[in-house]
Parts: C-alpha cells; sequence; structure tokens
C-alpha cells in the first residue's frame, strides 16, 4: 500500500497519454459488458425446470387453435399425470411498445404445472375466485408500477370483446415470482381465466392455443409425445407434441452461435486492446529507465521492481476496465428504455468477476514484458544511458 | 541522524572500504575492455575522498563498484568488514538501501513526486510508519536547507535546490558512506558550493564517510584527500 503514491506518480508522468490509455481500457470493458450481459441473458435458460413437460400445440401452426374436448383424451393417455391449457391473448396495455406476454390459462392446474412460478396460497386462492382476476409476474408489476387491486385494461389485437369495445379489463389479484434468479424472464407475463377470455371473444370459443402435458416418467416423455400425437393423427385437427426441453435445446443451439459471436468479438477488441496497451507500456517504460534505475540504486530489489511495474499495469487496466464496467451497468437501463423494454439486459455478478480476472490477466499479459525488461535492466548501464 | 562532534579520520580503526587487487573487465562482443587494473586502496571511515582523472579512466567504475551496483571482474572488496563482491544482486540491494547514500550528476529526482516524497523513497524499503517516514524526510529536507520547498515537484526547483533534495534523499536513511558522482557537474559556481560545503558539512560534523569523482579541481578542494585514476590505475594525487 504505501507504494501506492509510487504507482500513481508513475500513471501521473505523462497525464494524456494514461487518460487516453484508459479511455481505450474503459471503452473495451462497457462492451465486454454489455456482451457478457446478452451472453448471460442467452444462456441463463440452461435449467432441468421443465424436464418433464411436453406442449402440445397445431400441427399446422401456434396459431392454430385446438379442440377444448383433448384435454380428457389427453389426460387418459397413460404416461400423462396432469394436463392443462393455455391460450394466447396478445394483447396491448397502453401503447404497442409496452409489449409483454398476455395469456388465458387454466387457474385450477396452471401454477401446478408451473411449480417454478411462486404465488402465494392466499393470491392463487383469489385467483381462483375471480372471474376477472388476473395474476403478474414481479418484474412486469415492477415496471408498470402495478398493485393488487389494480385494474388493468388491455386492448384486444385479436379477440375482441363481445360487447363491441376492443377492451378488456382484468383485476389484478395476485404477482407471482420466479422461484430462481435464471428464471426471472418467466415473470414478464400477465395470465388470466380461460373461461372469462372464452366466453368473452366471439372467435375461436370453445378451442384452447395449447396443451402443457406433465409426464409421469421424463424418460419415457418421447414415448409420450407420439402418443399423444397419434391419438390426433388424421383428424381435423392434428397435434405437434414436444418436450420443453427440446424446445429449449434448440433455442439452446442458436444461443451457442450468439456465444460464439460475442467470444469473437470479445477476442478482437481484447487483442486490439492488448497490443495497444502493451505497446503504451512498453514506451512508457523506455522513457522511465532512468527513475527505475534510481529506484534499483537506492536498494529496490529486481523482484521489487518487476512487481511494481506489473502492478502499474494491473492497475490501470482496474481503473479503466472498471469505469468501463460501469458504463455498460448504467447504460443498460437506457437501452431496455430506448427499446421499450424489448431488450432488458442487466449485469450479472457473474459479469464483474469475470471482467475483474480479465482485467487482471490482460494487465500481467501487457504488463510482464516491461516488467521483465526492468528487473533485468543493470543499474550502471541504465545510469550511463546505455 | 546524530548529530557528533566533528570527526576526525581515524588511522588506527580499521578502514571502512577496502580494495584489493581489484579489476574490471567489460565485454562488449569480441571486445574486452579492461577499465580498472588490479586497484588498492584503503579508505578510512570520516575520510573525504575525491577521484580525479581523465573522462573514461574508470572514475565511474570504481564509485559504482564500491557503492555496490556492480560487481568486479577480479579482487576483492570489502566495506565495513563485508565482502560486498561476494553477494547476490538481491542481498546487494539490500546492502545498498542501509549502508550507501547516491549523488548523481544529474540529481536523478522522480519527476511525478514531490521533494518530501523523493527524499522519504528510500524509507519505504523500511518498516518505519508513514508518520516516521514523514518525520525523518523532514528533517533530512531541514538539514539540506529546503524545509520550504518539501510540497514542490522537482521541475518547480532550481538544479541546485534539486541537487540537495537528492542529497536529502542519500542521507535520510543515515548510511555511513556517501558515494558521489560529479554531483557539481551541471550547476553553476555559485549552487556548486552551496552543495560542496553541504556536502562538507556532512563528512565533518556528522561523520559520513564520503567519495566524490569530479573533474572540477576547485570542488576537489573541499574534500580532505584526492586521487588521480589515469586508464584504470591509482596514481597519487
Ligand atoms: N557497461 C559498460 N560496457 C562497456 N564499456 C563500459 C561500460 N561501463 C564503462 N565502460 C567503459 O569503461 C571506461 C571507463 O568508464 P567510466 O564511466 O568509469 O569513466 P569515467 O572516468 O567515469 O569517465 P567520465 O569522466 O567521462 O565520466 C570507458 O571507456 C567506458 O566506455
Ligand atoms: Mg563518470
Amino acid at each position: 500500500m504505501k507504494y501506492l503514491p509510487l504507482l500513481i506518480a508513475a500513471l501521473l508522468r505523462k497525464k494524456v497519454r494514461t487518460l487516453l490509455t484508459l479511455l481505450s481500457v474503459a471503452a473495451a470493458f462497457a462492451l465486454f459488458g454489455m456482451l457478457d450481459a446478452v451472453r448471460v441473458a442467452f444462456e441463463a435458460p440452461r435449467s432441468v425446470v421443465g424436464i418433464d413437460r411436453l406442449i402440445t400445440s397445431s400441427r399446422l401452426s401456434l396459431i392454430q387453435p385446438l379442440p377444448a374436448a383433448y384435454r380428457a383424451r389427453i389426460a387418459s393417455l397413460p404416461g400423462v399425470r396432469a394436463v392443462t391449457f393455455a391460450s394466447w391473448f396478445g394483447g396491448i396495455y397502453q401503447d404497442p411498445k409496452n409489449f409483454f406476454a398476455n395469456f388465458a390459462v387454466d387457474p385450477a392446474t396452471y401454477f401446478d404445472m408451473y411449480p417454478e412460478l411462486v404465488l402465494p396460497p392466499a393470491q392463487r386462492l383469489a385467483f381462483l375466485k375471480t372471474r376477472t382476476g388476473a395474476v403478474v409476474g414481479q418484474t412486469l408489476a415492477d415496471r408498470f408500477g402495478w398493485r393488487v387491486g389494480d385494474r388493468i385494461p388491455l386492448k384486444a389485437t385479436i379477440f375482441p370483446n363481445r360487447d363491441g369495445s376492443a377492451v378488456w379489463t382484468f383485476a389484478l389479484v395476485g404477482i407471482f415470482q420466479a422461484a430462481a434468479p435464471e428464471l426471472r424472464a418467466s415473470e414478464r407475463q400477465m395470465l388470466f381465466h380461460h373461461d372469462y377470455f372464452d366466453e368473452g371473444r366471439d372467435l375461436d370459443q370453445g378451442t384452447v392455443g395449447w396443451y402443457v402435458e406433465r409426464v409421469t416418467d421424463p424418460t419415457q416423455a418421447a414415448r409420450v409425445a407420439q402418443a399423444i400425437d397419434r391419438q390426433f393423427a388424421n383428424s381435423a385437427y392434428e397435434t405437434r407434441t414436444q418436450s420443453e426441453r427440446e424446445f429449449q435445446l434448440a433455442f439452446a443451439e442458436q444461443i451457442g452461435d450468439i456465444g460464439l459471436i460475442v467470444k469473437a468479438i470479445m477476442g478482437a477488441v481484447f487483442f486490439t486492446l492488448v497490443l495497444l496497451t502493451g505497446n503504451t507500456m512498453a514506451q512508457s517504460l523506455r522513457e522511465r529507465i532512468p527513475e527505475l534505475a534510481v529506484l534499483k540504486t537506492i536498494g529496490f530489489t529486481n523482484r521489487a521492481v518487476l512487481l511494481l511495474v506489473l502492478a502499474e499495469a494491473v492497475l490501470l487496466l482496474w481503473i479503466g476496465g472498471l469505469l468501463g464496467l460501469v458504463l455498460a451497468r448504467l447504460s443498460l437501463p437506457a437501452i431496455r428504455e430506448a427499446t421499450a423494454g424489448q431488450i432488458d439486459l442487466s449485469m450479472q455478478t457473474e459479469s464483474w468477476v469475470l471482467g475483474l480476472g480479465l482485467m487482471t490477466v490482460i494487465g500481467i499479459a501487457v504488463g510482464l514484458p516491461p516488467a521483465l525488461k526492468a528487473m533485468r535492466m543493470r543499474i550502471v548501464d541504465a545510469l550511463a544511458g546505455r | 541522524m546524530t548529530e557528533s562532534a566533528p570527526t576526525r579520520i581515524l588511522p588506527q580503526a580499521p578502514p571502512l572500504v577496502v580494495i584489493r587487487d581489484l579489476s574490471k573487465v567489460y565485454e562488449r562482443g569480441r571486445q574486452r575492455i579492461e577499465v580498472l587494473h588490479h586497484v588498492n586502496l584503503d579508505i578510512p571511515r570520516g575520510d573525504f575522498l575525491a577521484l580525479m582523472g581523465p573522462s573514461g579512466s574508470g572514475k565511474s567504475t570504481l564509485l559504482n563498484l564500491i557503492a555496490g551496483l556492480d560487481l568486479p571482474t577480479q579482487g576483492s572488496l570489502s566495506v565495513d568488514g563485508q565482502r560486498i563482491d561476494r553477494l547476490s544482486a538481491t542481498a546487494l540491494a539490500r546492502w545498498r538501501a542501509a549502508n550507501v547514500g547516491f549523488v548523481f550528476q544529474f540529481y536523478n529526482l522522480l519527476p511525478a513526486l514531490s521533494a518530501q516524497r523523493n527524499v522519504e523513497l528510500p524509507l519505504l524499503l523500511t518498516r518505519l510508519s508513514a508518520a516516521r517516514r514523514r518525520r525523518h524526510a523532514a528533517i533530512a529536507l531541514e538539514l539540506v536547507g529546503l524545509s520550504d520547498r518539501a510540497a514542490h515537484q522537482p521541475n518547480e526547483l532550481s538544479g541546485g535546490q534539486q541537487q540537495r533534495v537528492a542529497i536529502a534523499r542519500a542521507i535520510v536513511s543515515d548510511p555511513q558512506l556517501l558515494v558521489c558522482d560529479e554531483p557539481t557537474g551541471d550547476l553553476d559556481r555559485h549552487s556548486a558550493e552551496e552543495v560542496l560545503t553541504l556536502l562538507q558539512r556532512l563528512n565533518r560534523e556528522y561523520g559520513k564517510t564520503m567519495i566524490m569523482v569530479t573533474h572540477d579541481p576547485k570542488a576537489a578542494e573541499f574534500s580532505r584527500r584526492t586521487l588521480q585514476l589515469d586508464k584504470g590505475t591509482l596514481v597519487d594525487g
């Protein structure tokens, strides 16, 4: 710690150069902070939640509904332990920019199917009993400042209300939370009574958007899925059943590519950073040879000088890097505002730790060559300007 | 630093520096340059020795060897009974920190540090607390008459003042030996005399053993004795 003034003095020696270096380090780490938030967001759904769930939708397309009567037939199949269903609503709150997922569900069974959505028992009961009731995730509630008891009007895009108006009004009776931080994306949805929805609409009545099944044995999921689809083969409404896992794996593959792209970009950025900073450090060291010779003369050991130069490089990376990460942290909410919540990223502890690790590694990488040079420098040569 | 009565050279006490058959050879590629040839020299405690001689005669080389900045090719070199020609690089660095103060022609202060912090530098290698380091540095600056310049950066000081800061840095850890390589080589006459008077005081009042390389006979007059070096050999002057 007592050497800190020495380090700071070294950095302040050429203020403009240090500032420029700091800025390039900060820029690189700001980019890192944002891209790593993207990476974390995309890698998040790698969880075992939903390993035993299947999703049955129309073979033709997701928009095509399925008969409500399928529910009982699916439930009676061997290997199916529970069934629930849902329908896409696609309502708009105030402005199309406020997009969030909202759909009708079966209040009696939906939360049993999704135990990772945690709704307090009292609110769950209220949801069951209130026909016009709706529940939303915590993140969504926070975003719009909703409280239990609020009335939330949604403008229908597909299903006009039977009373002729496009507006459906729901009473907020509960707010659910994701059971784990990595499932927070599921807090950005609104759920309401399928009955209320079905009676209110004058289109596709008596249908549901999709079914969700829980299988008794996850290892048999594929066979159960085939059994379900076989049941409705050659009917007017053929089905396609997928495991949630499959769905996620397909998604994850897409993400693998994004992870690769992020890594490639960061690789290029950090490569440039190492060259740039390395060059600056080397130049700064050349100018300071006489000073370092003085330190050695008055008794600093070779090792002490090595550590001093290394510490200087690492300190430079830490200051610039943390500045960059803070910039990224501050700009992510701005990006969310600008994109009306479509791009909602946040920096996780993981990114800070990874960032600090990178700063240290890069600091050592750029500091080591000049530090070794300083360590090996002979005093008498340096004093004589050789 | 303890104030003591004016010291005399004590011939009966063992010399501080004992040099026997000392040679230094530099090898540049194929070329072998023998800079010092079999030098023998005793420097008693409390001496103020001026080393003179033509450029390239090996003055700095000899001074650097005595100060433990370089190792001889041959011969022995002991300071205060310790064979410093046998120390490892790290041990030698520690030894320098404890035993030698350095004054160079071009002051060699760190430009981004205040006078005070420059003087404190050698104390960073000790176990002294920050407060004690500050106090010792203040005393050293006081001694060279620059208390009022403690907060100044080197570029805000004249050459003579910078050299006095360098002297404060050289004495702050209270070493017994001070080596000065052309300490007035870059100074005008007036500043040079100030610096030389200061060095003389350090020798007379504080008993520091001084070795000073100089080209200037006037500067040499401040010493107790002068030795001439010619082509790597000591000749009486
Ligand atoms: N590291 C080195 N490598 C090669 N040659 C060296 C080295 N150091 C000194 N020399 C040579 O040794 C000789 C003596 O050098 P030194 O610096 O001791 O002379 P000096 O008496 O101090 O001269 P000056 O009065 O010019 O300072 C010179 O010829 C110099 O070129
Ligand atoms: Mg010289």
